[in-house]
């Protein structure tokens, strides 16, 4: 496979998303986000990549304020979601979040039912008038997971009993059917196998037509593959961001270049 | 690599450079002696365990049996109308006005047919036969004369209970060597004994009695019963369940999935697991003081044993709680919260269905520990109380005085008739089916709804 195939295509112009300015970020006394800004584009897949610990994924966290779990954790700076300060006092991160789907590294389906697991996000925010339309949104959704033809025959069986790949898509199911705005994968293809993994990543490409995707991954790779833009976190530094194609072919930093040659990280 | 197929069967002619893999060395035989020595202990740490294990059930089965077998006297007793009903109306408050004395000639004349009608010879007088029932077997007739008011005048047939002493000659227990000092019975009266035995209406029969009855004084082992006091222990247990569950569930969320980490959680979190293991009498006390000196609740109440009992048992349920909580993977909370729940509905939807079981778990181990506990019962007026009547209702289950199980073991081990040991033996039995039951359910509901990741 031709990595840099996709790399070639045109990026279009599109609004912005997501903007964060000058975010930092603490655990404790550590600084572990510097100085970040980043504009993320409305229907693009933005990929974040970098060495283990350069706070991507905290980053990625504080997108949908899922670092609020987390008691040591400090978030400064603005990061605005449509205009929208999310870090504004008026904001309620469940709103958030149900704006702000996420997909985790390690794929988590609930252990209830394939249905269940779908049906649970459009049924605590109320999307759902009677079971016809959940039923609806749940058809909806595993079909824009890419799962449909898999479980169908079977929506009652538990979740937990699909293969990583399938629990996997189930996920991203699920994330998909409380109507987000914005999708943030955490390495959603780490726990995969090849297979799997270029399934999830298909499915990324065709998720991108509704969706801005952000996705956090170890694999640069990955990142051509799938990404209209990089970001490249070093040390809790955002070093470089752009177009995809830019990034891999003709980066600016030499810390990028080392990286991606293979020279850091 | 090809070469070493080409030559298939070749011995090796090198011989290995630090020594043969099939020789042991010094260093691994030392090891190797180590483990299996360790092994050893172990295996013999729990052979020692296991055999006291079997000595003590084996002399409680064999010590507390007796208690669920009773020596019964057959007899046919003549209701006479003269004696019960003077006044020959039937009216039940005239009835009831003949004490328990005025049945005893009944039974005494009733004993000298049944002698006759055996042709048994013996030299005894009628008080002195007499003497080998129960004290109990008056107060059952006039108890059953007062229920069955038409009975009068008729001959009904009866089992009474005997004495506690003729029960342990039936039982091997008394011996005619072991009355040598004793007055409530002679050698006369064994023999006696003997022969309505041979007879046929003298036997041994299981007792009902003694795990639905109810307590009886220290004059007659022989009609104790622990089935009042296993209703205290129920009540009690109500109690417990009513309020240690709902409270220690609800602390065990708050701590694990809302509260802060700061200085003050950690002090709870502390004192939480030293309350566990604080001396049970010390929540007596504490029951005491709070309950019936400040709060003037009635003593001897189950309420009041099961408020102490509350107190006792909540830290083993919130730390239970708090383990199965801990245990539920984080990854079902952050896919909770990925979605859009709020942290209760996270919590509420997926981590408490999940650690249901180990939440069930450890409130059946809870209220087992609770239904075993004799210490604080001491301070709050249950132990040593008689439970000699059923409360009737609910209300009074809770509010009127009563006994619990190990109260009533307690109090059955002290008394000086040597028949109340067998009872208290016989108790124990009951009560270890009780815990050993109730530890069942939590193994079973905690293997049928693990779920594993």
């Amino acid at each position: 496979m031709n990595d840099m195939s996709r790399v070639e295509r045109t990026v279009d112009s599109k609004d912005i998303k997501i903007a964060a300015k000058n975010v930092q970020v603490y655990y404790g006394d550590t600084h572990a986000i510097k100085d970040v800004d980043v504009e993320i584009e409305d229907k693009t897949v933005t990929a974040f990549i970098g060495p283990s610990g350069c706070g991507k994924s905290t980053f990625l966290r504080c997108l949908n304020r899922m670092n609020d779990t987390i008691d040591i954790c400090r978030v400064k700076g603005d990061i605005l979601l449509d205009g929208e300060d999310i870090y504004d006092k008026r904001v309620d991160p469940v709103q958030l979040r149900a704006k702000v789907g996420m997909v985790f590294q390690k794929p988590n389906p609930f252990p209830k039912s394939i249905y269940d697991n779908v049906a649970y996000g459009p049924r605590i925010h109320g999307l759902a008038k009677n079971k016809a339309e959940l039923d609806e949104i749940v058809e909806k959704s595993l079909r824009r997971g890419a799962i449909w033809d898999e479980v169908k025959d079977r929506l009652d069986a538990p979740g937990t009993g699909l293969s990583g790949g399938q629990q996997q898509r189930l996920c991203i199911a699920r994330a998909v059917a409380t109507a987000p705005e914005v999708l943030l994968m955490d390495e959603p293809c780490s726990a995969l196998d090849p297979i799997a993994t270029a399934q999830v990543e298909e499915l990324i490409d065709e998720l991108r037509e509704r969706y801005s995707v952000v996705i956090v991954t170890h694999s640069m790779q990955q990142a051509a593959r799938v990404s209209q833009k990089t970001a490249f976190f070093h040390l809790g530094n955002l070093v470089e961001f752009g177009e995809t194609g830019q990034i891999f072919t003709n980066p600016v930093d030499p810390r990028t270049e080392s990286y991606i040659t293979g020279r850091i990280g | 690599m090809t070469d070493i197929s080409q030559t298939p069967g070749a011995a090796p002619t090198a011989k290995p450079k630090s020594g043969s893999l099939f020789e042991k060395d010094a260093r691994t035989k030392r090891r190797n002696a180590a483990e299996s020595r360790f092994k050893m202990y172990g295996i013999a740490a729990i052979g020692i365990g296991l055999l006291m294990l079997i000595v003590l059930v084996t002399n409680i089965v064999t010590a507390g049996t007796g208690a669920f077998q009773q020596t019964y006297l057959e007899l046919d007793v003549d209701l006479k109308a003269d004696k019960l009903d003077k006044k020959g109306n039937r009216n039940i408050e005239d009835i009831k006005k003949v004490s328990t004395f005025g049945y005893a000639p009944l039974i005494a004349s009733a004993l000298e047919s049944e002698v006759a009608k055996l042709g048994i010879q013996t030299d005894l007088s009628a008080k002195d036969m007499g003497k080998i029932l129960s004290k109990a077997a008056q107060a059952e007739l006039r108890n059953y004369v007062i229920a069955n008011p038409d009975e009068i005048g008729k001959t009904v047939s009866f089992r009474f209970l005997t004495n506690s002493r003729v029960d342990g000659y039936m039982k091997g227990r008394v011996t005619r060597d072991s009355i040598a000092n004793d007055k409530s019975i002679s050698v006369e009266q064994l023999d006696f004994v003997d022969q309505l035995r041979d007879a046929g209406v003298l036997y041994k029969a299981f007792n009902p009695d003694f795990i639905l009855g109810a307590d009886a004084s220290d004059q007659r082992p022989e009609a104790a019963g622990i089935g009042v006091s296993m209703l205290g222990s129920l009540f009690m247990m109500f109690v417990v369940l009513a309020l240690a569950l709902p409270i220690g569930v609800a602390a065990s969320i708050y701590l694990e999935e809302f509260a802060p980490q700061n200085r003050l959680t950690d002090i709870i979190e502390v004192n939480i697991s030293n309350l566990a293991a604080v001396p049970s009498i010390v929540f007596g006390i504490l029951g005491l003081a709070v309950f019936i000196n400040y709060m003037h609740l009635p003593t001897s109440a189950p309420l009041v044993g099961g408020l102490v009992l509350t107190l006792m048992t909540l830290p083993t349920i919130i730390i239970s709680t708090r383990a199965s909580l801990k245990a539920v993977p984080p990854s079902i909370r952050d896919a909770a919260l990925g979605v859009g729940a709020s942290k209760m509905q996270a919590v509420f939807h997926h981590v408490l269905p999940l650690a249901a079981p180990g939440i069930l778990t450890g409130t059946i181990i809870g209220l087992a520990q609770a239904l075993g506990e004799t210490a604080p019962l001491l301070l709050i007026g249950m132990v040593g109380f008689i439970a000699s009547n059923p409360p009737d209702g609910i209300v009074a289950g809770f509010l009127s005085p009563n006994s619990a199980m190990p109260a009533q073991i307690y109090e059955w081990s002290k008394r000086a008739d040597p028949a109340f040991y067998e009872r208290a033996w016989g108790g124990i039995i009951i009560l270890l089916i009780f815990l050993v039951t109730m530890n069942t359910i939590a193994v079973i509901l905690r293997r049928r709804f693990e779920r594993r990741w």
